[in-house]
């Protein structure tokens, strides 16, 4: 079985591990080679060199995010490290089985990054609902601080950092860079305008990077394996492995850790088992529920970034979801939009009217009611809710598995419009 | 400048500024929503987009938000292509999905941008097919209407309300396409400026509470340019009526002044106009009954002629009367028998601050400058309540710092998003030395509380560290000359520095510490500014009139010097103790009292005769910077009122005195005025004379679109009424005449085609945001080329008495403290109890608390007040509601005993 640095110390069921078992796995060694034998530079050069690329959804280089970051003695105090636990994105649920399973590697993930950026003060924004990830969390911190691995004067190094957990009231805006920091600021998780970027004014208006937990949960790995081993796990440019997930009517739902580029067909075929019985693969959301559908002609292709969005998708957060023959396609991309219109967080117009009208009029479908104009108020929006259009990623994110169920189940539409009603029920 | 690119062509633009306002500047027309001039960019509503290409070769460019973008050279943008127009439409039709198909019933409708941006972005057809959003309406007070229904979510009204002018009580709440703006539940909105939401607010979720008790259609009303009568800011204000009464005051755009805003007093205080305590008949007393009884005008002017000829006449004038009117009563009675009617301190505080700004020791900013100030030292006024617009604008200079650090990264100023992330991380500085807590202390860098002598000390330490050439002030408390030197160092650190003071603690050695200190840092910073808030509408022009005190007038009765007196729109009673006035009362034989509202003074006259208030008349007021600004009648005065300079011209051609009978106009009056004190020529520059016409005609004071004109008083006659004549201006009561680009002192309301709103303003900006096209109204009166300042000699150290006396220190309200604004009902609504303000510990020694009845007693006077603790107050100190409805006159601050029980 192929290497599963992430993952392969968890145990479901059995807990995670304490300070102590993570140690005697070989936990918090990248730390110390990075205090000891490394400066920030070089833990930044070897992160880059790596091709790393956030795990959050949006694939960016995780080098080059930090290189953004002002360093210096003029840079401006504090700066802050955030990782980002909101994982809201529906059939995403990665960054819960690295945090529920393996708290201390995010931890040291995290102490790592803070010291390259050199970051005085780092959150952990989690959702609410990851009870049991809070849990570890806190209990991992408080061993973390005892041991020295937090606090002042980190293993004699003189690097300072303060780690703090903050369990957010949670909404999917709150995901979103931007809007988490905002919501860590106590305000409303509404989007901040770009540039300035994070990097150079973010919490505060001080210099802040927001990465991923799984971005994270690589780099001690990076670190204390180098860049080059890093690369070497993937099977294409894209270096590292990479947590899949499936959900849907398939026979084994769930995470694994492969290598990066690990084909779609072979993560359902072997490791979700296939389709249950009875059920037909109709199409898949590849990287959660904002990237478009693909359909049974792309199960060849390469889950990472790049190659999938050859394919005219995303892979977003590597989560598929699987839609089958016996679902409604039109039920299920209304029960998307009805999620994306509730979680819209108000602030621009196109996504906050625009969503609400598409759901309701996929509702109308649905329940029979639809008219032929609603297939040109659906593509209107799909046209115009367009990157730049809207304040923030959310509702373009949205139109990506409307605008492509359209073009692929544009008869399944039709159908339910001069039926009327929804042929699935 | 740069050269930007619209539609392939090229313009002018200013390198760095917001492109959606260049654009605007430059006369195009983008709709736009969330933007606003005084509040910035944060790009939500999506509405202003435009396409911006990369060069040349660019054909598809990409659809960028206007209001997000810096201009730059070489900027290539396309408003007119097809794809952003129609993204342009879609957002009018996003926002009209939920949005009420009602215009008629809407209060906003015909003076609201969502109906011009509609029309403008070219959205028609519907089609939208399903339920609108509703929402409950909250109950926000005597001055706000809501309708949340006729939301479009465009977030100005939070920023303006929290971000712009510090509220707390207004907030968003909820999220997707249901987000709610109102309170967290129903109650007044505690803002003293909440008023402006009525403006800020595009469509009609915020509207004026007081115009939709008498509602008129916007289009209905006549209106002409005013100054708000208040208090000595002289903020600019459109005044508004139909069938002869007032309906509601709007912000008068002055670039100078008050630029888009006004204060709730300023905005809602008109409503006295209308108030049962108008006068508008002449009347007499008659002899036997005692009773005043109606009588015809001619009668009274006889018997005014009579007094006058029996002698020994004085005159006492007001500072809420115009230039005009207390010039008028000088040249009636004299100047040696000219009062000013100013109690002694006022007149002291008022002649020291001309003083001190003839002086040229500083630069004196305008009211608008005041926001640029980059560090700010207030020495003796609670802002909020004596000056409010200036708190606007001190709220805004705390926001400097953290600006000069956008910049620095080579964030844009417009930025509103990132400014206001930063904002509270690097406040100010200001600070605030006051008597009492005061409404600015949660922006306020370091609050000191004192007494004026320990203001005055404070400030005169300020001074010395500064210039060390100075006097040393000597027993400073270790605390005090700490915050004396922090206070010394940020001024001087600063690159426009500046110091506010005024008449807030009625104290001239506060005034002259604040003095001092700008002088001294003006030796060295050419923009350190001084500004000094003065109380009533006209308290500088009176100033400018040199009267005496009232106290002076009160002498020369006692003296048996007396036997009629001429008092010109004063209450008396608000400027000295009851009994001295009463005394007085009784040693002039006639008293012949000119007003607009039944006063206590005018309870006791012989002869009332009734003037018109600033709506129904024509004059000038003087603001507290020396600015010089007239007001236009918006309709003639009803029954016996006339323009108070006008009635008093009356007397003197009744009388045969001089040659007042040449004065039919105010422009005469300003002749003679001019002939007499050379120092006021500015007074013919501040409005064109009344002969002033634009292609030979007026400029109307109704829109093209008023209604109703034939038959607006077919109830009296069928005939249609002819128009009023004017006399006095250049304006016309009718619909006829020149509109477009009066002079900016003419502008009677903002109109252009296509915009209906109060955004029309930005037409007659020369830049948005800044000037208007031909310069902001006013002329300031006063000046100095020349420095002839002589620092201030620190007053000395009053001994502090002994055994159980207080220090009562005035304090004031916006709501309460001012004269006419207390008669509005909207207003009323707002005034606080008359309380005694006072700290625990001092209300325990007493045996009082919340509540409790005290009787207070100063030298001549004495009041029965309920305590309200307020842990704010120093000890030995109690805050005297001064002014507020019901309450004496008492000459502060004073020392004075405070016991139990009433
Ligand atoms: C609507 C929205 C929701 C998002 N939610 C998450 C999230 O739950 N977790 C996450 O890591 N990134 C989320 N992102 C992406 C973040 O904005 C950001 O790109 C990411 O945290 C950066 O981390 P990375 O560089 O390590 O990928 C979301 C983005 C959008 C637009
Ligand atoms: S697209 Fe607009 S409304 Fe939607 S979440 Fe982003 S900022 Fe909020
Ligand atoms: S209430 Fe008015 S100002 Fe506030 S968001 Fe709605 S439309 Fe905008
Ligand atoms: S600040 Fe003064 S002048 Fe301005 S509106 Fe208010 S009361 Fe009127
Ligand atoms: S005005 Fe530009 S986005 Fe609202």
């Amino acid at each position: 079985m192929a290497e599963r640095p992430l993952t392969g110390d968890i145990r479901p069921g059995e807990g995670p591990p304490r300070l102590t078992e993570y140690e005697r796995r070989g936990g918090y060694a990248a730390l110390k080679k990075a205090l000891k034998q490394m400066d920030p530079a070089g833990v930044a050069e070897e992160v880059k060199r790596s091709g790393l690329r956030g795990r959050g959804g949006a694939g960016f280089p995780t080098g080059a995010k930090w290189s953004f970051v002002p360093m210096g003695t003029d840079a401006p105090e504090p700066k802050y490290l955030v990782a980002n636990g909101d994982e809201m994105e529906p059939g995403t649920f990665k960054d819960r089985y690295l945090l529920e399973g393996n708290p201390h590697q995010l931890i040291e993930g995290m102490i790592i990054a803070a010291f390259a950026i050199q970051a005085s003060v780092a959150f952990i924004f989690i959702r609410e609902e990851y009870r049991e990830a809070c849990a570890a969390l806190t209990r991992a911190l408080a061993e973390a601080f005892a041991a020295g691995y937090l606090g002042g004067n980190i293993l004699g190094s003189g690097f300072n950092l303060d780690m703090k957990l903050h369990v957010s009231a949670g909404r999917y805006m709150c995901g979103e860079e931007t809007g988490l920091i905002n919501a860590l600021e106590g305000r409303r998780a509404v989007p901040r305008w770009k540039p300035p970027y994070p990097q150079t004014a973010g919490l505060w208006g001080k210099p802040t990077v927001v990465n991923n937990i799984e971005t994270l949960c690589c780099v001690p790995h990076i670190v204390l394996k180098g860049a080059e081993y890093f690369k070497g796990l993937s099977r294409t440019g894209e270096g590292g492995t990479k947590l899949y997930g499936v959900s849907g009517k398939v026979k084994n739902p769930g995470c694994w850790e492969l290598p990066m580029g690990t084909s779609i067909r072979e993560i359902l075929e072997e490791h979700a088992g296939g389709m249950m019985g009875g059920f037909k693969l109709k199409g898949l959301l590849p990287g959660g529920a904002s990237t478009d559908f693909l359909l049974e002609e792309h199960l060849d292709v390469n889950m990472d970034f790049e190659s999938v969005a050859k394919a005219g998708s995303r892979m977003g957060t590597g989560t598929i979801i699987v839609l089958d023959d016996r679902t409604c396609p039109v039920g299920f991309i209304h029960n998307l939009q009805k999620f994306f219109s509730r979680e819209s967080c108000g602030w621009c117009t196109p996504c906050r009217e625009g969503l609400a009208w598409v759901e309701k009029t996929l509702a109308a479908i649905e329940e029979g009611r639809g008219t032929r104009e609603d297939i040109g108020i659906l593509e209107f929006h799909v046209r115009l809710l367009a990157p730049g259009r809207t304040f923030c990623a959310l509702a373009p994110g949205a139109m990506e598995p409307l605008g492509s169920g359209l073009k692929f189940f544009r008869d399944d539409f039709d159908r339910h419009i001069s039926a009327p009603s929804c042929p699935w029920r | 400048m740069a050269i930007i690119y619209i539609e392939n062509k090229p313009y002018q633009a200013p390198e760095g500024k917001n492109l959606l306002n260049a654009c605007l500047s430059l006369g195009f027309n983008i709709p736009y929503f969330c933007w606003h001039p005084a509040l910035g960019s944060v790009g939500a509503c999506r509405q202003c987009a435009v396409k911006k290409y990369r060069d040349e070769s660019d054909t598809r460019g990409q659809i960028v938000m206007s209001c997000m973008e810096q201009v730059a050279g070489g900027l290539r943008i396309s408003i007119d292509d097809p794809e952003v127009r129609e993204f342009r439409a879609s957002i009018i039709e996003w926002l009209m999905a939920n949005h009420p198909h009602d215009c008629p019933v809407c209060d906003e409708g015909g003076e609201c941008h969502l109906q011009d941006m509609t029309v403008m972005a070219g959205h028609a057809y519907r089609r939208y097919r399903f339920k609108k959003r509703t929402y409950a309406n909250q109950e926000l007070g005597p001055f706000i209407n809501h309708e949340m229904n006729r939301c479009i979510q465009c977030y100005r009204c939070v920023r303006f309300y929290r971000d712009y002018a510090g509220g707390r009580d207004l907030e968003v709440f909820s999220a997707h396409d249901h987000v709610y703006f109102g309170r967290h539940d129903h109650g007044t909105l505690e803002s003293e400026f909440s008023g402006n939401l009525a403006e800020v607010c595009p469509t009609g979720v915020f509207t004026d509470k007081t115009l939709k008790k008498h509602y008129t259609r916007k289009w209905d009303l006549q209106s002409a340019a005013s100054v708000c009568v208040h208090c000595g800011l002289g903020c600019n204000t459109l005044v508004a009526e139909r069938y002869g009464s007032v309906r509601r005051i709007l912000s008068r755009y002055n670039g100078a002044v008050n630029g888009y805003f006004l204060c709730d007093r300023g905005r809602f205080g008109y409503e006295f106009l209308s108030s049962a305590k108008r006068i508008r008949r002449a009347a007499k007393r008659n002899s036997a009954s005692g009773a005043m009884e109606p009588a015809d005008k001619k009668i009274i002017l006889r018997s005014i002629k009579e007094i006058i000829a029996g002698g020994r006449v004085i005159g006492i004038g007001s500072p809420r009367a115009s230039v005009e009117s207390n010039f008028a009563l000088r040249r009636l009675v004299g100047p040696d028998n000219f009062y000013s009617g100013m109690s002694a301190a006022e007149e002291e505080l008022t002649a020291l601050s001309i003083r001190i700004m003839k002086s040229g020791c500083a630069s004196f900013p305008s009211l608008r400058e005041t926001e640029k100030a980059d560090a700010v030292f207030v020495l003796g006024e609670d802002v909020t309540n004596t000056a409010p617009m200036l708190a606007l604008a001190l709220r805004q200079s705390v926001k400097n710092r953290a600006a000069a650090s956008l910049k620095k990264n080579r964030i844009p100023e417009w930025d509103n998003g990132s400014l206001c992330v930063i904002k509270d991380e690097e406040p100010g500085p200001l600070f605030v030395a006051s008597l009492l807590p005061t409404r600015l202390d949660d922006a306020a860098t370091r609050i000191f509380r004192g007494s004026p002598t320990q203001i005055a000390r404070l400030g005169q330490a300020v001074a010395h560290a500064v210039n060390e050439n100075l006097p040393a002030v000597s027993g400073l408390e270790q605390a005090v000359a700490k915050l004396a030197e922090e206070i010394a160092r940020e001024l001087t650190e600063a690159s426009a520095p500046l110091v506010v003071s005024g008449a807030g603690c009625l104290s001239g050695p506060v005034m002259e510490a604040a003095a001092n200190i700008a002088a001294a840092l003006a030796a060295v910073n050419p923009r350190a500014g001084l500004f000094l808030a003065l109380p009533e509408s006209n308290s500088f022009g009176l100033g400018l009139l040199s009267g005496k005190p009232l106290d002076q007038a009160f002498q020369r009765a006692e003296k048996g010097e007396v036997r009629a007196a001429i008092i010109l729109e004063n209450d008396l009673y608000r400027r000295s103790e009851k009994k001295r006035v009463d005394r007085f009362r009784e040693q002039c034989r006639h008293v012949i009292v000119l007003d607009f509202i039944d006063t206590a003074t005018a309870a006791k006259a012989e002869i009332i005769l009734p003037t018109a208030p600033f709506a129904e008349a024509d004059g000038t007021l003087v603001n507290n910077e020396g600015r010089g600004q007239r007001f236009y009648r918006v309709m003639d005065p009803e029954e016996d009122c006339r323009p108070g300079w006008r009635m008093l011209a009356e007397i003197m051609e009744y009388a045969g005195i001089g040659d007042a009978g040449q004065w039919t106009t105010i422009d005469d009056i300003i002749a003679g005025l001019c002939a007499e004190e050379p120092e006021l020529q500015g007074m013919r520059e501040i409005a064109p004379p009344a002969e002033f016409r634009i292609y030979g005609q007026r400029v109307p004071r109704q829109p093209h679109r008023y209604s109703g004109r034939t038959a607006m008083k077919a109830h009296e006659d069928i005939h249609e009424h002819k128009p009023a004549l004017d006399f006095d201006s250049p304006l016309t009561f009718s619909m006829e005449g020149f509109r477009s680009g009066p002079p900016p002192s003419l502008i009677p309301f903002y109109w252009s085609a296509g915009w209906n709103s109060v955004h029309a303003l930005n037409k007659f900006q020369a830049e948005i945001g800044g000037p208007l096209r031909g310069g902001d109204p006013g002329i300031r009166m006063v000046g100095s080329s020349h420095k002839n300042f002589e620092y201030f000699k620190p007053a000395p150290v009053t001994p502090t008495p002994g055994g159980r006396e207080y220090l009562l220190v005035p304090y004031f309200r916006i709501f309460g403290s001012e004269e006419l604004s207390v008669l509005s009902p909207s207003i009323a609504g707002r005034i606080p109890g008359n309380l005694l303000l006072m700290n625990e510990s001092d209300a325990k020694r007493i045996g009082a608390g919340n509540g409790s009845l005290v009787r207070v007693a100063v030298a001549d006077a004495g009041a029965s007040l309920a305590v309200k603790i307020d842990p704010g107050i120093p000890e030995g100190v109690a805050g005297y509601p001064a002014g507020m409805p019901g309450v004496e006159f008492m000459n502060l601050p004073a020392w004075g005993a405070i016991t139990e029980g009433g």
